[in-house]
C-alpha cells in the first residue's frame, strides 16, 4: 500500500513545470473541496473562501490510505488552515501538510493558482 | 563526549531516552539504543488495542524520527548478544561492536511458558509483542474459516490472562480460561471478589476452569485439546499461554552480572547493578527482591538511572513501591490497592457485596479506624482514584468508614473533593505527576485547559487510568482561580450548544458565516463547530442537509455513511420495519444491479454497502421510483422506530404497535437533533420491540400506552424511564413532541437522550413537571416548534436527485466521470467487502 504514497511529493512553487488546468472556480464548493484527477494522481483541492485562498494536497489519507481527504471539512486550528479526514478526523495543515492531531507522516501539498475563471494546480511532471 | 548504550527499546528503555534528553547536560552524551524487535518502542500496556485496528503506528511511544531529532541512535531489529565488561564493549547478533561508558539494561521480560508436554504445537501462542498478536489474528482467521465454532483457551487467569480472554472473545472464538489456582487474579483479589468476577465474566460468555493443572497439550502437530487429568480433557483449537513473566537476563548471566535466584538483574536503590558502569531498569531489574510487572515503577527506575548518570547521586528509588492497579476487563472494572488482603491482626475489613449486580467492594481499615490500608473493587471502580489517593497520602477517613464504599443513596460516597488532596498527592503514577505540578502549570498560565495540562505535564498519557481525576482536578483548579470552565463547542466559539441554539433562533441566522462572523472568536471554523451549527440551523429552520453542504458532517454532506474504503452505504427508510414483498424485490434487484453488499441491520431494515460516490444518486433515483425515501442512517436525526407485530397478528397484542410505530417514524423523520434518536413500540409487556432500550419507547398496556424516555443501547446501555402511564395516542404524541424538542434545545453536541436525561438537574421528576404539568409554561411553544418541523419535512434524497446543481457533488472527481481507481474489493460469502487495511 505504501507505494500509493510515493506518488505524492510536496511541490514548491519554484519547482512547478506544469500548471494543470483542473476546473473552473464555480465547480468548487465555497469553503470546501473536491478531487482532481491528474495523470495517475488524485489531488484534493480546497476553496478556502473565508480567507480567500486555495489549497491542494494529496487525496490519500496517510492514516488508512484511502482516497478521501477532498471530502473532509476544512477550517483552522489556532490560525493554521487545516483539513479533517472524513474517516477518523485526523487533521492536516493545508500549508505544511503536517498532521496536527497525531504523528502521521505529513501529506504532500501542491501550489494552486487562479487565472480568470480557472483553477490551476502546479506539478513538476 | 561519553557513550551510553541502552539494551532494549521497550517502554522503559524508551522512557530512559525521553527523560535523558530532557536535560541540558544530555548534549555531552551520545545515546545508542538497541532493540531486538523490528519497530521502535510501543505501548505494550495498550497492546490489546491492536486487535481493534491493527494500527501498530498508533501504539508507538514516539516515531522513529523522534530519536534522530533528539540525537539518539536507534538500531531496531538487532539483538545485543554479548557484553564485554572489562573492555566496556558490546557485540550484536550482526557481529558489530560498540563501546560504552555506561550501559543501561532494559531488556524487559518474556512470557513464561511452563514445560508442559506439547506446548511447541502449532496454535499455541504467547501474548507480549505485536508479532504475537499478528500471529494470533492470522491463525484465528484461518481457524474460523475452517471451523466456525472454534474454541480458544487461555492458560492463566491472572491480569494478563483475562485480557487475553477478551482478545479471544473479540476474535470471535469461544473463550476458555484455565487457571491453576482456585481463584481468578490470585495476586490481586481475595476469594469472594474473585468469585464475583468469575460470575460476571461467565455472564458475558467466558468459560472459566479453576484448579486445573494442565498435563499435556493434545493434537497431531497442531493443538486440538488440553489434558488435565486422565478423563479430564478440554477440546480447544488454539491456546494463549499467559502464565507469568521471566526477566530476560540471559545476557547479564553470561557476562557475570549478579542475578537473583529466580532471575532478574540485582540492583540497588540507585539502579546500579553489581558493575558500577551498568544500570538495569524496568522489568529486568530485581529491586527489593522483586520484579515489578508494571510500567509505573519502571518509569521511576528510568528516572533514577538518568539522574544518577547525570551525577545526581542522592536520587534513589523509594523503599516501597505502590502496586495498586485498576483495569477494565471486558467491560468489568477491577481494582486493588495497598494491601488488598490483610490479616485480622492488622486491621479490620469492611465488605460490600451484591452478587446480582456483580459488585464487590472491600476496604481494609487500620485498627484505630483512622487510616485506609488497602482494598479491592470489582464491578464498579469509580471510587478507585479517590480511595487510592486517600491510601497513598494517609488522609483521614470518615468515622463510619463504610461510607467510603456504600452506594450513594445509602449515605455513602461522603468523601472527597480532589482539591482536598495534599499537593504531593500523586495523580498520575505512570508519569509521576503530582497534584501540585498540575495546579502550578494552571496557576502560572502555562495550561488553560485539560489538553494543555496533559501536554505540559504528560499526566494521563501512560495507562490512562487517572484521566478522569486529571480532568476533575483541572476543572476544579480553573474554577478556584475564577476561570469559568465553559463547555464551549470548540476554539472558535465561546458558547455551548444551548447558547448557540438561542442565538440562532433569536437572530434567525441561516448561514454558518453569519454565525461565525457575529459570534465567533475571529477564526474560520472547524470540523467540530461546523456540523453543530449546521444541525442547529436544521433543527430551527427545518433545512435539509442539502443546504450549505460544505459545513455538514461528512456523512450528511453526501447523505450517506462513509465506509472503511471511502465508499458509502445506502439505507432507505422502512417505517416500523414493515415492507411489502414488491419493495423487498426492488431492493434486491437494485442491490444486484450495482453489486452492493446487502445486510439486515440491527435497526431492522436493509443496508446496501459499497456504493461509490458516483453511484449514489443513480441508486437513489431507482429507489425513489419504487417509493423509498431517505432513511437518514447518516444523520443525527431519527433512525428507526422498531416495532413488534402487535395486535395485528400476535395473540398477546394489546394494541396496533406497527401502525403507531409507522405513524411516529413518519412524524419525526428527517428532524435534526444533537444526536441520533431511535424509538420502539411494543404491543405488550413481553417487549419484543425492545422499546425500553430506545430514546423513546411505548408499551401497550390495558387502557393505553406506557411512555418511556431516555433509553440507550450502544456503549452505555440504559433502560428508558417511565414518563407517563396508560395514555392515548394523541397524548403520546403531545408528550413526545415536548420531550424531543426540549432535548433538541438543551442537550450538548452528540449527547444522546440517555446521557442528557441522566445529567438533567431534577431528573425524571423535573421532566414530568415540564412535560406533563407544564411548569415552565413552554409546552405549547415546544409543540408548535415540533409541528412546524413536521410540516416542513422533505426527503433530502428526492430533493438532491431532482436538482442538477445539488447532484454535482456526487462525483469522485471534479474533472472526470471515472470512479476512484484505488478501490479494491475482495469476495466474501457470496458477496464482497473492501480489502482489509494493511496498516
Ligand atoms: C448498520 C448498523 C449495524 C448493522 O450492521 O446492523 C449500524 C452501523 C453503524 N453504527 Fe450503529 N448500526 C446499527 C444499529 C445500531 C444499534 C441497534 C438499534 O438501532 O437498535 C445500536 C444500539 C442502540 C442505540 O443506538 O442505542 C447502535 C449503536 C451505535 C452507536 C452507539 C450509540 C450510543 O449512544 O452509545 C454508534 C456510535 C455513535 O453514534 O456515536 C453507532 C454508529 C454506527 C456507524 C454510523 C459508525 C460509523 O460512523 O460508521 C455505523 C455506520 C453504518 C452504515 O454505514 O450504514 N451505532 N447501532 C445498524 C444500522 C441500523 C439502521 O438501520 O439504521
Ligand atoms: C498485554 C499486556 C498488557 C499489560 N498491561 C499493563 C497494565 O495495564 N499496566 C501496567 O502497568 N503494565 C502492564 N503491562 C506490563 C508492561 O507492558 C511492562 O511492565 C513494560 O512493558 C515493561 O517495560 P520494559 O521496557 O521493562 O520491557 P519491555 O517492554 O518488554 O521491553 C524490553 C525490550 O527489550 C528487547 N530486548 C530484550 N533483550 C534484548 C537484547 N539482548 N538486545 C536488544 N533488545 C532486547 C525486547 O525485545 C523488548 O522490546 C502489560 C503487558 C502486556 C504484555
Ligand atoms: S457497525 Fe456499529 S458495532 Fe459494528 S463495528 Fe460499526 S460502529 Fe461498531
Ligand atoms: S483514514 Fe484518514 S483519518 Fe483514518
Amino acid at each position: 500500500m505504501e507505494e500509493v504514497l510515493e506518488k505524492y511529493r510536496t511541490i514548491q512553487i519554484e519547482e512547478v513545470k506544469v500548471w494543470f488546468k483542473a476546473a473552473s472556480v464555480s465547480d468548487f464548493p465555497t469553503d470546501g473541496g473536491a478531487c482532481v484527477k491528474y495523470k495517475n494522481k488524485q489531488i484534493a483541492v480546497f476553496n478556502f473562501a473565508r480567507i480567500n485562498k486555495w489549497y491542494a494536497c494529496q487525496n490519500v489519507c496517510p492514516h488508512k490510505m484511502e482516497m478521501v481527504l477532498s471530502r473532509g471539512m476544512i477550517g483552522d486550528e489556532k490560525g493554521i488552515p487545516k483539513v479533517a479526514c472524513p474517516l477518523h478526523k485526523k487533521t492536516f495543515s493545508l500549508e505544511s501538510g503536517e498532521n496536527l492531531n497525531g504523528d502521521l507522516e505529513s501529506i504532500a501539498t501542491y501550489p494552486v493558482k487562479i487565472e480568470g475563471e480557472n483553477v490551476y494546480i502546479g506539478f513538476s511532471d | 563526549m561519553k557513550n551510553i548504550i541502552v539494551v532494549g527499546n521497550g517502554m522503559v528503555g524508551y522512557k530512559f531516552c525521553e527523560k535523558f534528553v530532557a536535560n541540558e547536560a544530555a548534549k555531552n552524551f551520545q545515546i545508542t539504543v538497541f532493540g531486538e524487535e523490528p519497530r521502535p518502542a510501543y505501548d505494550r500496556v495498550h497492546l490489546s488495542e491492536f486487535f481493534d485496528n491493527q494500527d501498530a503506528k498508533a501504539l508507538e511511544m514516539a516515531p522513529a524520527e523522534w530519536y534522530s531529532e533528539n540525537n539518539i541512535k536507534l538500531i531496531t531489529g538487532e539483538r545485543v548478544s554479548d557484553i564485554n565488561r572489562s573492555g566496556k564493549k558490546i557485540t550484536t547478533a550482526k557481529d558489530r561492536e560498540f563501546s560504552y561508558d555506561y550501559l543501561v539494561m532494559a531488556t524487559g521480560s518474556s512470557p513464561f511458558v511452563p514445560p508442559i508436554k506439547g506446548v511447541e504445537k502449532k496454535g499455541v501462542f504467547v501474548y507480549r509483542t505485536i508479532e504475537d498478536l499478528e500471529g494470533m489474528l492470522a491463525y484465528a482467521a484461518k481457524l474460523k474459516a475452517e471451523k466456525p465454532d472454534a474454541k480458544a483457551a487461555v492458560l492463566g487467569g491472572g491480569l494478563l490472562g483475562l485480557e487475553a480472554g477478551k482478545a479471544v472473545l473479540d476474535m470471535g472464538l469461544e473463550p476458555h480460561i484455565v487457571e491453576f489456582a482456585p481463584k481468578l487474579m490470585p495476586r490481586q483479589l481475595d476469594s469472594r471478589s474473585s468469585q464475583v468476577l468469575k460470575l460476571k465474566l461467565e455472564s458475558i460468555g467466558l468459560n472459566i476452569h479453576l484448579s486445573k493443572a494442565t498435563n499435556q497439550i493434545l493434537g497431531d502437530g497442531k493443538i486440538t485439546g488440553m489434558e488435565f487429568g486422565e478423563d479430564d480433557v478440554l477440546d480447544v483449537d488454539m491456546l494463549i499461554v499467559s502464565a507469568g513473566i521471566r526477566p530476560r537476563d540471559e545476557l547479564a548471566k553470561a557476562c557475570g552480572l549478579e542475578v537473583g535466584v529466580r532471575g532478574g538483574i540485582l540492583v540497588d536503590n540507585t539502579m546500579k547493578t553489581s558493575d558500577d558502569n551498568i544500570y538495569a531498569i524496568g522489568e529486568i531489574a530485581l529491586y527489593n527482591q522483586m520484579i515489578y510487572g508494571l510500567v509505573a515503577p519502571g518509569y521511576d527506575m528510568a528516572d533514577i538511572a538518568v539522574r544518577q548518570i547525570l551525577g545526581e547521586t542522592n536520587a534513589v528509588m523509594p523503599e516501597s513501591i505502590d502496586m495498586s492497579t485498576k483495569l477494565k476487563l471486558i467491560g468489568v472494572d477491577v481494582a486493588s490497592f495497598g494491601e488488598p488482603f490483610m490479616p485480622a491482626s492488622k486491621g479490620h475489613s469492611i465488605i460490600f457485596e451484591n452478587k446480582t449486580e456483580y459488585l464487590y467492594k472491600r476496604i481494609n481499615v487500620s485498627l484505630d479506624g483512622k487510616k485506609l490500608l488497602g482494598g479491592i473493587l470489582v464491578g464498579d471502580a469509580t471510587d478507585y482514584s479517590m480511595l487510592h489517593q486517600i491510601y497513598l497520602n494517609g488522609m483521614a477517613i470518615p468515622e463510619n468508614a463504610a461510607q467510603l464504599i456504600l452506594p450513594i443513596s445509602d449515605g455513602g460516597a461522603a468523601f472527597g473533593d480532589v482539591m482536598d488532596l495534599p499537593d504531593e498527592a500523586q495523580i498520575c503514577s505512570c508519569e509521576s505527576v503530582t497534584k501540585g505540578q498540575i495546579c502550578s502549570v494552571i496557576e502560572n498560565g502555562e495550561a488553560k485547559d485539560l489538553g494543555d495540562v496533559v501536554s505540559c505535564t504528560k499526566a494521563g498519557t501512560g495507562c490512562g487510568g487517572c484521566k478522569p481525576m486529571v480532568a476533575d482536578l483541572t476543572n476544579a483548579k480553573l474554577k478556584s482561580l475564577g476561570i469559568e470552565v465553559k463547555d464551549t463547542i470548540c476554539e472558535h466559539f465561546d458558547y455551548n450548544r444551548q447558547d448557540l441554539y438561542q442565538i440562532i433562533q433569536v437572530k434567525g441566522y441561516t448561514t454558518f458565516n453569519e454565525v461565525l462572523d457575529n459570534h465567533g472568536n475571529g477564526g474560520h471554523g472547524c470540523e467540530l463547530c461546523k456540523p453543530v451549527v449546521a444541525s442547529l440551523m436544521a433543527s430551527i429552520h427545518a433545512d435539509t442537509a442539502n443546504k450549505e453542504y460544505a459545513i455538514q458532517d461528512s456523512n450528511d454532506r453526501f447523505l450517506a455513511n462513509i465506509q472503511r474504503n471511502g465508499t458509502y452505504s445506502v439505507v432507505p427508510r422502512v417505517p416500523g420495519g414493515e415492507i411489502t414483498p414488491d419493495k423487498l424485490i426492488a431492493l434486491g434487484e437494485i442491490a444486484k444491479k450495482y453489486d452492493l453488499y446487502t445486510k439486515i441491520t440491527g435497526g431492522v431494515r436493509i443496508d446496501l454497502f459499497g456504493a461509490t460516490l458516483n453511484q449514489l444518486p443513480l441508486i437513489w433515483k431507482e429507489l425513489i421510483s419504487h417509493g423509498f425515501e431517505s432513511g437518514h442512517a447518516y444523520g443525527k436525526s431519527l433512525r428507526t422506530v422498531k416495532t413488534c407485530v402487535g395486535s395485528t397478528w400476535c395473540r398477546y397484542g394489546m394494541d396496533e404497535s406497527v401502525s403507531f410505530g409507522i405513524e411516529l417514524e413518519n412524524r419525526y423523520r428527517g428532524i435534526r437533533a444533537p444526536h441520533k434518536i431511535k424509538g420502539g413500540v411494543s404491543g405488550c409487556i413481553r417487549e419484543c420491540a425492545e422499546a425500553r432500550g430506545k430514546d423513546f419507547g411505548l408499551i401497550a398496556v390495558e387502557g393505553g400506552w406506557n411512555l418511556y424516555v431516555g433509553g440507550n443501547g450502544g456503549a452505555t446501555p440504559r433502560h428508558a424511564e417511565l414518563l407517563a402511564e396508560q395514555i392515548d395516542n394523541e397524548t403520546v404524541i403531545k408528550y413526545l413532541d415536548r420531550y424531543l424538542m426540549l432535548y433538541m434545545r438543551t442537550a450538548k453536541p452528540l449527547q444522546r437522550t440517555a446521557a442528557w436525561q441522566e445529567r438533567l438537574e431534577g431528573g425524571l421528576d423535573y421532566l414530568k413537571e415540564v412535560i406533563i404539568d407544564d411548569k415552565l409554561g413552554i409546552a405549547e411553544d415546544l409543540e408548535k416548534e415540533m409541528q412546524t418541523l413536521v410540516n416542513k419535512f422533505e426527503c433530502e434524497w428526492t430533493q438532491a436527485v431532482n436538482n442538477p446543481e445539488m447532484m454535482k457533488r456526487f462525483s469522485h472527481f471534479i474533472n472526470s466521470k471515472e470512479d476512484d481507481d484505488n478501490l479494491v474489493f475482495v469476495p466474501m460469502r457470496e458477496q464482497k467487502m473492501p480489502e482489509p487495511w494493511s496498516n
